[in-house]
Order: C-alpha cells, then structure tokens, then sequence
C-alpha cells in the first residue's frame, strides 16, 4: 500500500475516530425534536470559535461545514494534526476575517466530533450507545441545534451563515427556517436538492460500509473493531466525485505507481495509491455510523418538496442577502444546481449575487485556494457589513 | 456625500430619472458604476445582471448585488412588479429578443430606462450611402461579422416600436457618444439625425 499503509501506522496510536477527545462543547438538556418525529432527550454541540463578539452582538458569522468536515475550520485539528479545512477563507486579514467578525463553527447533529451522533450514549439503552438506533436526522435538524448554539452566545441575529456543498444546505435551511436570524446567506456549491445522482453514489459508499464483516450491524464499538474497509471505499468512491476529471488527469494521468511489472493485485497506476490514502486517511478521523447518518440526511434534502414543490415558495418569506457561488467544473453540485436557487430566489425578491467561478479544481474547489472566489466572498461581506451598519 | 464619485455621464443621465428611494434592476450593469451610484447617492435598493463573469466577479467583490446572467433568459425568472425601474443600458441592441426583453422589463417593473446606440445618425447615414458599406463609427465600432449589436435601430424605429406596443414614453432625450450635449429634445426628426444615442424613459400605457 505504499504511502497509504505507512501513514496508517503511524497513526496507530493516536486518538481515532472511535475515542472520546474532549471538543470544546454545550449541552442542551431540554434535547430537541426532530423531524422524524422522535426526539433527542439531550443534545451535545461541539463548537469552535474565532474572534471577538462585538458589544450589540452583530458581528458573528456562522459556517456550516460540509459532509465529513467538523468545527476546526481555523485551526489546526486536534485528532489530525491537520489545518483547518477552511483556513485559507477564515482567519486573521483572510476573507472571512477574523479580525472583524466572530466565527462561530460547530460540528453537526450526527457528526462524530463531539456533537451529539451514533457514537453518543443510546438515550433507551443504559450503558449503549446510538448505533444505528441514532435518529434519521435531516438538514433542518442539524440547523436547528445550532440555532441553540446561536442562541446560547446570546446572538439574536447572525451577520452572515456561510457553508459549501452540505453545509451550503443548510445555510438555505437557515435562511428559510429562521429568516429572521440570518443578515446574509452564502450558499457554496450546493444544491435545494439531493439528485439521484447524488443519492445513487452516497447508495455505493453505505453498501460498502454494510458489506464490510467488521460492521457487526453498527455495533462494531462494542465488539472493539471497525468497518475501516468499507468506510475507505465509500470514501473513495466520494472522493472522485469532489474532484474533476480534468484535475485527475493533470494531477496523474496515466501515470504508473509500480514500474517493476504488471500485476491484477496491487496498484497499478498512481491515482489508485492516491484514492486508497484518501480512504485510510478517512476512516481514522470518521466514524461508519456517522457518514451513514449524514449520507442520509443530505439525500433527505429537498427544499423545493418541503413547500410545496415549488423553490420560490420556499423563499417567501426570507430576509437575507444571498451570495451563491458555483464551480465551472463541480459536476457534483452543478452550476445549473445554484443558478436554480438563485432563479428562485428573484422569483421570491430576494436580494442575490450569483457568480460562476471558473475553475477545474470540481466540487473541491470551494475548499481550495480559489483566489476569484475569495475575492468575491469578501467584497460581498463588506457590502453587506455597510449595510448592516457594521463598522 | 463624501464618498460620492463621478460616474459615466450617460449613466448620470439614467441616474437622473430614477427617484430616489426606489427598487432598481440594471441589466447589463457591467462593474456595476450605476447601481453604486444608485445605492449611495440615491438611497435605492439597486441591483444587476451582467452576462460577463469577470465584471460580475468585479462588482459583487466591490460589495454590489450581481447576478450573473443573460437579459434574454433571466427576467422571465422575476415576479411582477418586483421594481420601479429597470434600467437597459446600451444593451437592447446586442439582445436576442429585444421586444420579448422590453416587454418582461415593463411585466417585473412599473418603468424601464432604455438606452441605445441611434443607428439613424448623420455620420451613419452618409457612410452608407457613399461608401455602400456597413458605417464604423466611435459607437458602431466592430465588423458586422463580429459585431454583439445585432439588433441596431434608430430613435424614430424606437419610438414606433413603443407605439406598437402601448409603451408611453414619459421622457426621452438623444445625446452624443458622452452623454455630453443633448439638444435636441423638441424634434424627433433632428435627433434622429443628430442623437449618437437615444434614452428613453417608458411605462406601460
């Protein structure tokens, strides 16, 4: 496995995706009740935050992270050792500026780094945990436990919730469950809607986790291992659909991982050694009961269905000024995905910026030094930090 | 206001037939000059559309609302009456459809502020008849070949099309390329002649 089962071993006896790190977090005791009709007794957010609430409470931005992503978007993760996944938008003079406004991320319901999820103790089973009992849970679920989170710091109105892809998601959830909460709205290379394509490739990485013996039916906690296969292939799988086929072929091509001889077993070309490190870097930082649970929730999404059929009816009533942003070569959340939305949205009188950035980095592009996009982002913040009065 | 910048004098002409405090769309905004003048100077609720990316990308990181999009295309996707001006800026002439794009501008707002190249103009008229050729002029610059202006007209053709269609023209001047001089307010026939361009200010009769 080359690179891939090195980086495996060294990372042996580190805190993985199946220990209790302690993430900075509140709990909600009152719980929270969810869409599928059952409800959470006590809710957990894990949270980080970045910068200085202002004095009236004005100034904080929420960012909403996508499927597999977690609250450390501007630090440095403390199970990876990694960057924040969003370090290069969030920071001191970047375009989310730290400087001026107060960054609030939090881990979503579901997730498996400190909130409330499958990992949490099982609210009927004393001793147990989730498993595959934990909830369904969709899109708005997790928007509503951070609203708690919102309301907790005492903010009464966000200056702007911003999210790509998943978390693009649920900055609509925001803007349409709790328009007046929201200033402004950045959706990133998202969708209203989990297509069948979508569905179909989140389908392939479940059934992956399923086939994998060390499942155990989700208990594999308790019997002290862990479906590593099967989460690795779901996120291979996933993984090719974040990128372009362009950038696939800039980064490899054809080009041979194994010059020693031909073999059926065993890498052949580079991309392969390159997709099986993403896969075993995955599953030490993700649980399988996790990526089950959000899968899920993000096919569960469709916001047009939830009012009526109609998108435009789903924005009715909301306040905020949106800035949607597409990748010309994301063929997961296609441009046509967000030009929809924004259609809808001055079908609805909303205030909407929409811009396509030219790019072959796919749907990993909003993750990626992209620097059009950031200038964007940050000219919109600024226009809407005039309007907002914010100094 | 301090802040306040010199923009364009042909927009300044458009600027100075809004009312301030009014919902504006200008569709083909470019970097957006009008709308910020517009936002600030006026106190409206200005918006655009541009076909250009990198203009888009341009004005909404200068804190504009942009959309990017195509006028043929995108104002069938606004409700009635969602503004009181739609401004087309020297764009009819380069649309697909410019009567089907008239007609949305006056369906999603109560007036549309029109501009255009008056391809009825002096210097026009004369190339063509001396030289047999399609006229270049400062305006009318690019061959016919490759030319986005594929829908020229003339100030008198624009006030027949208006009249077709039951647009009332509440206002209207003809102007040279800048914007500078606009004279000829009393004759149609003299600023047809004389206008480089037309503005018009239209409402639904």
């Amino acid at each position: 496995m080359g690179f891939a089962s090195a980086y495996a071993l060294i990372r042996m006896d580190q805190p993985s995706a199946s220990t209790d790190f302690p993430h900075q977090s509140v709990t909600f005791p009152e719980g929270v009740a969810l869409d599928c009709g059952r409800v959470l007794p006590s809710v957990t957010v894990a949270y980080r935050t970045y910068g200085t609430l202002n004095a009236d409470k004005s100034n904080a931005i929420l960012i909403c992270h996508a499927l597999t992503g977690d609250q450390y978007v501007a630090e440095q993760n403390p199970e990876t050792g990694r960057p924040g996944w969003w370090s290069s938008v969030v920071g001191p003079g970047a375009a989310i500026d730290t400087g001026k406004y107060f960054v609030i991320c939090a881990n979503v319901l579901g997730g498996c780094m400190g909130s409330t999820g499958p990992r949490s103790p099982h609210a009927e089973k004393p001793g147990a945990l989730w498993g595959t009992d934990f909830p369904v849970i969709t899109i708005d679920d997790m928007v509503r436990v951070q609203k708690r989170l919102v309301e907790h710091f005492g903010i009464k109105k966000l200056f702007a919730v911003v999210g790509g892809s998943m978390g693009g998601m649920q900055v609509l959830s925001w803007a349409v469950q709790f328009p007046e909460m929201v200033f402004a709205a950045v959706p990133i290379a998202t969708a209203y809607y989990h297509s069948a394509q979508n569905i179909a490739f989140h389908e392939i990485g479940r059934q992956a986790i399923f086939a994998d013996p060390c499942f155990r039916h989700g208990n594999y906690w308790a019997e002290g291992v862990r479906p590593e296969r099967g989460l690795a292939v779901a996120r291979m799988t996933a993984h090719i659909t974040y990128v372009s086929e362009e950038a696939l072929t800039r980064k490899f091509g054809r080009k041979l991982q194994n010059a020693e001889g031909l073999s059926t077993l065993g890498e052949q070309f580079a991309v392969e050694s390159y997709l099986q490190y993403q896969g075993s870097s995955f599953v030490q930082r993700f649980d399988a009961n996790s990526y089950l649970t959000i899968t899920r929730a993000t096919d569960l999404f469709d916001m047009a269905a939830e009012h009526g059929g109609a998108l435009a009816d789903a924005f009715r009533g909301a306040k905020a000024r949106f800035l949607l942003v597409s990748f010309s070569s994301d063929w997961l959340f296609p441009t046509a995905q967000s030009r929809a939305i924004a259609r809808a949205l001055n079908h609805a009188a909303v205030n909407v910026s929409f811009v396509e950035v030219q790019s072959d980095k796919g749907h990993d592009a909003f993750l990626l030094d992209e620097p059009d996009f950031h200038a964007t982002l940050r000219g919109f913040l600024a226009g809407c930090a005039a309007h907002a009065g914010l100094a | 206001m301090s802040g306040e910048k010199k923009i364009r004098v042909d927009l300044a002409l458009i600027a100075g037939m809004v009312q301030p405090g009014s919902r504006v769309l200008d569709v083909g905004c470019a970097e957006g000059q009008l709308i910020e003048h517009l936002t600030r100077v006026k106190n409206c609720d200005a918006r655009g559309i541009e076909i250009d990316m990198e203009e888009v990308q341009r004005a909404i990181a200068h804190g504009l609302p942009v959309m990017q999009g195509d006028a043929d295309t995108e104002l069938v996707t606004y409700p009635d009456h969602a503004f009181d001006y739609v401004v087309l800026s020297r764009t009819l002439q380069a649309v697909e459809k410019p009567r089907e794009v008239l007609r949305q501008m006056l369906r999603i707002s109560t007036h549309a502020i029109v501009s255009f190249p008056n391809f009825g103009h002096w210097n026009l008229r004369l190339q063509l008849l001396t030289r047999g050729r399609m006229p270049m002029t400062a305006g009318w610059n690019r061959m016919w070949y490759e030319t986005p202006n594929i829908h020229p007209c003339t100030i008198k053709d624009f006030f027949a099309l208006c009249e077709m269609d039951g647009y009332v023209v509440e206002d209207w001047l003809a102007a040279d390329e800048q914007g500078l001089r606009t004279p000829w307010r009393r004759s149609q026939r003299l600023a047809n002649l004389f206008g480089e361009q037309g503005l018009f200010l239209l409402r639904k009769a």
